[in-house]
């Protein structure tokens, strides 16, 4: 256990330092930075531009940057944002925890469905039900997420029914406790609606298809032969052999539900990673875009990592393959 | 290769489909860059066949719109007199597929521009701008695709092929390049590209952007093709009769890739119009004059045209057959092709 956690542990450290090189690597390769513009600007010597550039260290090669840029990660700053002339991680967790907090209710949400419609669907494949599902399941993967996102503002804007745009109401610091977790559910709504919507589709497929072949496996014939009950046999018995490529997929999910939330933020205008993400890309803010980039990684890895520790619970092959080794 | 019955039918719908776009300048009524100042926003008319006194005619015919007294937004529909629909006009000078100089379109009116699909805010025609916008994201959508899997093809064919340290160090990149989220990936890699240049350039920049981030999945599939292909006796054979390595790849080894190629492309032409739409709404993708169908729909951004004009929402309607198109051919394509199993244990059609 304690091998097979390390590894894949040091797996991931691995992949995000990789990531944080790549990153780099591509600032290398952008033309202008952030203090490109003031050199148009005759109000601003150019010893000023230079001296700006040397102070951030712009003038510097590549591993020089990169050296001075993991230290101040260490210290816990992540860099310094041109735009806000203040560290990076400080902003960027902000946003961070936001961006997780749509994500994760959604990924919960997405499961929390596509599990028993997968399953539902399985049971009765070819009948009404399966049909009317694979019917929504197509339907909403051919609506482009833009689309849906867009949709679902126009409805919102036109019923009231949500509050759209921000994450709280203007008034949220005066709301008592339980106002203001209602006040944030009310926001939350739209975006979550948005995000499962697009996400499900993939999912209720793929538990379908993962589950219906389970079915017609002969061990399924004899529990049923046993008489054991229906619920327990589809939960109990199925479910769990069919989990593995359901666990992969699970770490997968993550990745493309973050990359959905990325474009939902900006559209329905949640004060996440990805509008800040924007607005830093537009400014050249160089290591806001690093860090925002990282810290997508960071929360993609650690869902492959706990997908990980998944499989090794629920998968004993894994087990006894990483003991014997 | 045989195709099979379904795979047939989706391609002919998207053949249809795509050559209405190719031949863009005769469906769309007039130039996508050509301004009407004098009605902004206009919703879309409607086509008649019965008038305000109750006649049929057989000819469809629309009104004109005027705008309402007191208002300066508003339109109303002016029944004074009907402007019949006529096919085969001749209006706009275009090139069709960049060519052939016409003037022919499909239908238009005499004395009266129509708006089947209402104008945007310089009294752009919203109809003509989706046909030909749609020129810009599938070509983008297809270009990326071929780029992403001819990348995906060569790295993978080397890694599978060849094996050893090259296997090693190219899949660990492969695994670097998954671990991203792709939107952020390419919101990363289009970040330290230059902002604001024309619009050709910002075409080919962004089709780049796009396919080369998505290399990593193809690469891995075509990877596992090749791993199995390569102990497969006829190669093995053609390898004891002194075939080098690049006639054994070219002649034996990677046409075993084809179904999986073709099942990729399938799922990633839509996908990556789609990414083309995301860059072009949020203003980092090809730039204005030149319609898209991501800055078509980036006006939406404002709440007030959001609210306002439903009908510039519209296009978002037509772009549904074209993915529902790729759909049907990617899961045709799959259903129990020698791709499948392959393509299930690595998730090939996810995301």
């Amino acid at each position: 256990m304690m091998r097979y956690f390390l590894r894949r542990l040091g797996h991931a450290f691995l992949l995000i330092f990789g990531v944080s090189i790549l990153a780099f690597l591509f600032t290398t390769l952008a033309p202008g930075n952030y203090f490109d513009e003031m050199r148009l600007n005759p109000q601003i010597a150019p010893e000023t531009v230079a001296a700006l550039r040397a102070q951030y260290q712009l003038d510097r090669p590549l591993v020089v940057r990169y050296a001075s840029w993991v230290n101040s990660l260490i210290h816990g700053e992540m860099g310094f944002s041109f735009a806000y002339n203040s560290p990076v991680a400080p902003l960027l967790l902000v946003r961070a925890r936001n961006t997780l907090l749509l994500t994760v209710t959604a990924t919960v949400l997405a499961w929390g469905i596509a599990l028993p419609a997968g399953v539902w669907s399985a049971e009765r494949v070819g009948r009404l039900p399966d049909r009317l599902i694979s019917w929504g399941t197509a339907a909403l993967l051919v609506i482009p997420d833009l689309a849906l996102a867009l949709g679902l503002l126009v409805l919102a804007v036109r019923t009231g029914w949500f509050p759209t745009g921000g994450m709280a109401s203007v008034d949220f610091e005066d709301f008592s406790l339980l106002h203001k977790l209602r006040d944030l559910a009310l926001h939350l709504a739209l975006p979550i609606l948005a995000l499962v919507l697009s996400a499900l589709p993939l999912l209720v497929r793929h538990v379908r298809a993962a589950v219906a072949e389970v079915l017609g496996a002969p061990f399924m014939l004899a529990a049923q032969g046993h008489g054991i009950p229906r619920r327990t046999l589809l939960y109990r018995y199925a479910l769990p052999a069919a989990a593995n490529p359901l666990i992969s997929l699970f770490g997968f999910s993550i990745g493309a539900l973050l990359s959905g939330s990325l474009l939902i933020e900006v559209v329905m205008s949640w004060p996440g990673l990805g509008p800040f993400l924007l607005e830093a890309i537009l400014s050249r803010d160089l290591y806001v875009v690093i860090g925002g980039v990282l810290f997508s990684t960071v929360f993609l890895v650690t869902g492959n990592f706990l997908a990980d520790m998944l499989l090794y619970w629920a998968d004993p092959r894994i087990r006894t393959k990483s003991g014997a080794r | 290769m045989r195709l099979r019955r379904s795979v047939a039918k989706w391609l002919v719908v998207l053949g249809v489909l795509h050559g209405i776009v190719v031949c863009a300048g005769f469906f769309a009524p007039y130039d996508p860059a050509e301004q009407d100042r004098k009605s902004p926003y206009l919703p879309p008319m409607r086509v008649h066949v019965v008038d305000e006194e109750g006649h049929f005619h057989a000819r469809p015919f629309v009104y004109a719109f005027r705008l309402r007294q007191g208002t300066f937004d508003q339109y109303e529909e002016d029944a004074a007199r009907s402007y019949p629909l006529r096919f085969f006009v001749r209006g706009a000078r275009y090139r069709l597929l960049g060519i052939l100089p016409s003037r022919l379109h499909l239908f238009g009116a005499e004395d009266l521009r129509i708006y089947l699909l209402g104008t945007d805010a310089y009294g752009r025609d919203q109809l003509s701008r989706l046909v030909f916008g749609g020129q810009v994201s599938l070509l983008a959508g297809l270009l990326g695709a071929g780029i992403t899997l001819s990348l995906g093809l060569c790295i993978g064919a080397v890694a599978g092929y060849y094996g050893g340290w090259r296997d090693d160090v190219l899949m660990r990149v492969a695994e670097l390049f998954l671990a991203l989220p792709w939107l952020y990936l390419l919101f990363a890699v289009r970040a330290f590209l230059p902002l604001t240049v024309r619009p050709l350039a910002a075409f080919f920049l962004i089709v780049a952007v796009i396919g080369e981030v998505g290399w990593a999945r193809p690469a891995r599939l075509v990877r596992a093709v090749v791993l199995s292909a390569k102990e497969r006796d006829f190669v093995r054979a053609a390898r004891g009769f002194g075939a080098k390595d690049v006639y054994l790849l070219r002649w034996h080894i990677l046409p075993e890739t084809g179904s999986v190629l073709l099942t990729q492309a399938a799922i990633l032409v839509p996908q990556y119009v789609l990414a083309e739409m995301t860059l072009s709404f949020l203003g980092l993708g090809v730039p204005e004059p030149v319609p898209s169908w991501g800055n078509l729909l980036s006006s939406l951004q404002q709440y007030s045209v959001l609210v306002s004009y439903w009908w510039m929402y519209l296009p978002t309607l037509a772009m549904v057959p074209f993915f529902l198109g790729y759909l049907g051919l990617a899961s045709s394509l799959q259903e129990r092709g020698p791709a499948y199993k392959i393509e299930r244990r690595s998730l090939g059609s996810l995301t």
